[in-house]
């Protein structure tokens, strides 16, 4: 059965260089937001017709939640697979997820042309259950009510409020049964966001098991997230690493990459679009970039005695985490408007602008994290670590 | 004839008698002078050339013939008023035949006729009005018991230049017009234009009536460079039908924004919008009405202005053989520099500056990346060492489950 | 162990859902939507387009657009391409010296860009709000700003890149054209045909339209025939059906049949266009995409309802989930059982 590890808060001080450094980098992004609201989308952002989407939308939320897998994955792994072992990585994973996607939400509203109409994707007169955005909005908004009830044990024990977190306990197994299931179903639908879009999107990218790509790689993504988060945490905070979890972990993450490759080539095969990866062309060459980073993980941590060593599995996450942004950005901008015979003549590189309000969303990540580490019980104790 | 500076003519002797002449100012002599190169289409300083070529060379001879016509040609000469054209035909040209004007009949015409064209052999200029019966040897059209084909033959052996003055003479215009009875062919008399009676190319002047400036203009430039002006494939002057119409009309504007008149009488019809609509022919027919408006009628003055659709009647195929309400094709269908490309490039790509910070990002991650991965390793390595010391042989313990 | 057995339950529950994904094509397939039978739409001839832009011109004070600007002029409406306010514009082809009109090689060839207003359009099966609405009766795809969010997943979406958003604003809205259907009850219809001077752009029940096309393609190229201009009517049109619509009825003129491309682009695209076109110039160097008779509508909402519909499946994975996590959850404060069987 699962063993619990106490967590603890690990302390110290709350100002440093990393904390200043996001604190400005927010700052930024604030004045840029500001700009954006009074003067809209065009004032800010290199958005055109050819590129509805930049990157707001494909880093903030497709690979912003995709990060923010950790959560989903290692939640799965431990009470799913009934891996009690792993449950000290739970709760800083979770945490990690809780902030990628409530970012990944508020960062939508950034980019919504007309953000007070908001609500009408929950109205059921407006709603339109055909739509993949409609499943995705819903179920990344479900899930972010679930996470929310999932941590919120960590503030009931920080405050003190036992009863009440008795009582949560009770019915936890249910959230976590929906924390497990709603990422599954807007992870592999952040994939088929892409099937609307038909002939625009090059045939390296478009097809019908995208769902499913996209399902298996955030979920190896998911623990990719875990060992790096774990690494820097542990380098930051001069802490031991919980090898003896994150090995195994990372067996788990390459079996799921390996599945992922199959189907990956498998289908490719099948629709005979494996042609498109030898064209002489920017999309082929991210193509291979993509699938480099897919295969890196193999390399560096195929071998039991690489995954000892925690710089291979450092770099195994980070060539993970790549692979997804690469698989992901392929899809939606690399990949976009050059399907078949198809090229209207836009360009599109992010803004400055553009890029900081990223950059200032990924800061507030980290803000949270080592303010909510350093004062709340999430980090599993440090004693406990250097026990084994 | 080297004189480039028109001023310095004003006080020139030969000027100021050719003035006299035409019963104009000095200066309204250099005017028109000056309206004649510009018509023509001639660079800055040949209007000095012009009016000392008007003014000091010997008039040509002009003989001028009538055919198959309405004289509505002549007609359009007539009210001329530039100067008026009793001045023109007299002072500017000797107009020694010419069946309209003269007032002499019979065989003292006929005579005036060969004594010019003797007296002027190989000088003179043939004007041929009206279109020339072909069928049946020529018997429609007679004149002291010639055809008109004997006599355009005859008249053009010895000419210095030939010119098909209207577009009946230019190449058959409205007689030639085929009528709408089952199996025919030709027009009931068949017929044609100069050239095609010559068998050669002739200076064509069409119109109906033409501009009488295009004439003038055509005659002035024989008379001041001894040739005449060069001209398309059908023999008009360049410098007065190398446009259509529609270039230059000034309902144009209307055309482009897409405002026509569908009906006339409507109310875009009485805004003064595009005729394109009601089978206006300016799209398809060159000629300079839209430039120096039609005739000598007076200011803004030409059918498209007065709101009747050209007809285009300067251009074979077109005028008095399309109907006047059907729908002309366009003929300067050209790149238009407004439209868009099927791909246009749009779109902001990547700026110096964005790449850089992309770049500076990018970096600083893989950076940073590269430093927990070297601390890492580090760490792994001392305390792999740690552990080797510690454990002796006991070090391949694993961690592993 | 207790974890082996619960480890194959959790395979079993967590595979379901990754194993629905690979099975989209069962039970709720959803079929390429159909044309309504009383689909209005356009027929655009290329051959018959004199590239005046008196419907780009048109469309623009239809719709309350302003210009343009692209040049450095400032002074014309110039538009690149179809914009947030820009609905309808003339595109055109060109090639080397550009001598002939409607050739490929050394020529030129006009096209217009405005909705086509799919049988089965992506940007209705993509808009989570339904501010893209397909009507049911005249398959105009319409656009409701009161419901719309700004995703602009509408403009990802269409294959033909018609929706555009208005990126200058602070509350911009997606443009694209309606068919005019805000003129309907006044008796115009779409601008772009009312003004057009050579009938290239012709306004119409699309079943009349494709009639009137496929009658064109039979003729030989340089043959005269009649053109109608305007409004096609159908071809026994009642009196009260016709004076729905203002302005002449028989505006037909005489003209050339051009040399035609043996295809009617719109016909069967994404299962057809209620807009249809004819060209000289091959379709796609004239901008317009290869499109399977197969929407992209279709293959997505058959993968979405296949994995969701009557949220059946979600339901039983959840149930599988819930029964395996109440089993493997343990309260913290039991802590101390935590590693017992």
């Amino acid at each position: 059965m699962s063993a619990h590890h106490p967590a603890a808060p690990v302390g110290g001080k709350l100002l440093n260089t990393a904390t200043l450094v996001s604190g400005l980098l927010v700052a930024a992004m604030l004045a840029i937001l500001f700009v954006r609201f009074i003067f809209g989308l065009g004032a800010v952002t290199n958005l055109n017709d050819g590129y509805p989407w930049g990157i707001w939308v494909v880093f903030d939320v497709v690979i912003g939640s995709a990060f923010a897998c950790g959560g989903f994955s290692v939640a799965m792994l431990v009470y799913i697979f009934n891996r009690g072992e792993y449950h000290p990585l739970v709760r800083p994973a979770l945490l990690a997820s809780l902030f990628g996607y409530t970012l990944a939400g508020v960062g939508v509203i950034f980019d919504l042309g007309r953000w007070w109409n908001f609500w009408h994707i929950f109205w059921p007169g407006h709603a339109n259950p055909n739509s993949v955005m409609f499943e995705v909005a819903l179920c990344i908004s479900a899930y972010i009510l679930v996470m929310w009830i999932e941590f919120s044990p960590v503030f009931l024990e920080k405050w003190g409020l036992k009863a009440e977190k008795k009582k949560l306990e009770r019915v936890l197994f249910f959230f976590i049964a929906l924390g497990t299931l709603l990422p599954m179903m807007h992870q592999s639908s952040l994939g088929t966001l892409l099937v609307v879009m038909g002939p625009q999107v090059n045939p390296l990218w478009q097809t019908p098991v995208v769902p499913l790509l996209y399902l298996l790689s955030a979920i190896a993504i998911g623990y990719g997230v875990v060992l790096f988060e774990t690494c820097v945490a542990s380098s930051a905070y001069r802490r031991q690493i919980e090898m003896h979890l994150l090995q195994p972990m990372a067996r788990v993450m390459l079996g799921v990459l390996a599945v992922f490759v199959v189907v990956r080539f498998g289908d490719m095969i099948a629709r005979g679009a494996l042609g498109h990866a030898f064209a002489f062309s920017l999309e082929a060459l991210f193509f291979w970039l993509e699938t480099i980073c897919f295969l890196l993980p193999f390399a560096l941590a195929g071998r039991a005695a690489d995954r000892r060593n925690p710089a291979r599995l450092f770099l195994a996450g980070v060539a993970l985490m790549l692979a997804g942004v690469l698989l992901r950005v392929n899809g939606f901008l690399i990949g976009y408007d050059t399907g078949v015979g198809v090229d209207h003549g836009w360009n599109y590189f992010p803004s400055i602008a553009e890029m900081l309000v990223t950059m200032g969303m990924f800061a507030i990540e980290v803000l949270g994290y080592i303010v909510i580490t350093r004062r709340f019980p999430v980090l599993p104790r440090a004693e406990a670590s250097a026990a084994h | 004839m080297n004189e480039q500076n028109l001023l310095a003519l004003e006080d020139d002797a030969r000027i100021v008698a050719a003035a006299d002449r035409l019963a104009m100012s000095r200066r309204e002599f250099l005017q028109f002078c000056t309206a004649l190169a510009a018509t023509l289409g001639l660079p800055q300083g040949a209007e000095a050339a012009v009016a000392e070529a008007v003014a000091a060379k010997k008039r040509p001879s002009v003989i001028w013939l009538h055919f198959q016509e309405c004289t509505g040609c002549t007609e359009s000469m007539l009210r001329a008023e530039h100067p008026t054209l009793e001045k023109l035909i007299l002072d500017v040209i000797s107009l020694d035949y010419h069946e309209t004007l003269f007032a002499a009949a019979g065989h003292q015409v006929e005579a005036a006729r060969k004594t010019a064209m003797a007296e002027n052999k190989g000088q003179y200029i043939l004007v041929v009005e009206g279109a020339i019966p072909t069928k049946d040897g020529g018997v429609y059209c007679k004149i002291g018991g010639k055809t008109a084909i004997e006599l355009v033959k005859e008249c053009a052996a010895d000419a210095a230049a030939v010119i098909a003055i209207g577009s009946c003479a230019s190449w058959g215009g409205m007689p030639s017009t085929i009528p709408s009875i089952p199996g025919a062919t030709s027009s009931p008399t068949g017929s044609s234009g100069v050239s095609q009676v010559l068998g050669k190319p002739v200076v064509t002047i069409p119109g109906c009536p033409p501009n009488p400036y295009n004439f003038l203009s055509t005659v002035v430039h024989f008379l001041t460079f001894g040739s005449l002006p060069a001209v398309d494939s059908q023999g008009r002057p360049k410098f007065a039908y190398s446009r259509l119409i529609h270039e230059n009309c000034e309902r144009r504007a209307h055309f482009d924004a897409g405002r026509f008149a569908m009906q006339f009488g409507d109310d875009g019809h009485r805004k003064g919008y595009c005729l394109y609509k009601l089978g206006c022919k300016g799209p398809e027919t060159y000629a300079n009405c839209s430039v120096i408006l039609f005739g000598d009628a007076g200011a803004g003055t030409w059918p498209v202005a007065c709101g009747h659709p050209c007809i285009g009647c300067t251009e074979q195929g077109v005028g008095f053989q399309k109907p006047i309400h059907s729908l002309a094709k366009l003929k300067n269908i050209e790149p238009s520099s407004f439209l868009p490309r099927i791909v246009e490039e749009k779109g902001v790509g990547a700026s110096l500056g964005a790449a850089a910070v992309l770049a500076a990002v990018a970096g600083a991650a893989a950076g940073a990346g590269a430093m927990v991965a070297k601390n890492l390793g580090l760490s792994h390595q001392a305390e792999e060492m740690e552990k080797a010391k510690r454990d002796g042989s006991k070090a391949n313990e694993s961690a592993e489950v | 162990m207790a974890t082996r057995r619960d480890f194959l339950k959790g395979c079993l529950a967590g595979g379901a859902a990754a194993a629905a994904a690979v099975v989209p094509e069962a039970a709720c397939a959803r079929d390429t939507l159909e044309r309504p039978a009383e689909a209005l739409g356009l027929l655009y001839d290329a051959t018959l387009c004199v590239g005046c832009q008196a419907c780009v011109a048109a469309c623009k004070r239809a719709n309350h657009n302003p210009a343009e600007f692209t040049t450095v002029d400032h002074l014309w409406d110039a538009p690149l391409d179809t914009s947030g306010h820009t609905f309808n514009l003339i595109k055109m082809y060109r090639h080397g010296t550009m001598e002939t009109k409607d050739a490929e090689e050394n020529g030129f060839a006009f096209m217009k860009t405005s909705c086509m207003h799919c049988a089965d359009p992506s940007c209705v099966s993509a808009c989570p709000v339904s501010a893209m609405r397909k009507d049911p009766e005249t398959g105009i795809v319409g656009y409701d700003p009161d419901a719309c969010i700004g995703c602009r997943y509408c403009v990802a979406a269409c294959p033909f890149g018609i929706p555009k958003y208005q990126y200058d604003s602070p509350t911009g809205q997606i443009g694209k054209c309606e068919l005019c259907r805000h003129r309907h009850q006044d008796g115009h219809y779409s601008a772009c045909a009312e003004v057009c001077p050579t009938g290239a752009t012709l306004f119409g029940r699309t079943d009349d339209l494709l009639a009137e096309a496929k009658r064109r393609l039979a003729l030989k190229p340089g043959e005269w025939t009649t053109m109608p201009r305007g409004r096609l009517p159908a071809k026994n049109e009642k009196p009260e059906d016709a004076a729905k619509w203002k302005g002449i009825v028989d505006q037909s003129y005489q003209a050339q049949v051009g040399n035609y491309q043996q295809h009617v682009y719109g016909e069967t695209e994404y299962g057809g266009t209620q807009v249809l076109k004819l060209s000289a110039v091959n379709f796609q160097k004239a901008g317009l995409p290869d499109l399977p008779p197969k929407s992209s509508a279709a293959t997505s909402e058959t993968i979405q309802h296949t994995l969701y519909g009557g949220l059946m499946m979600p339901i039983a994975v959840l149930a599988g989930l819930t029964w395996v996590a109440k089993r493997n959850v343990v309260p913290e404060d039991d802590d101390k059982k935590g590693g017992q069987p």
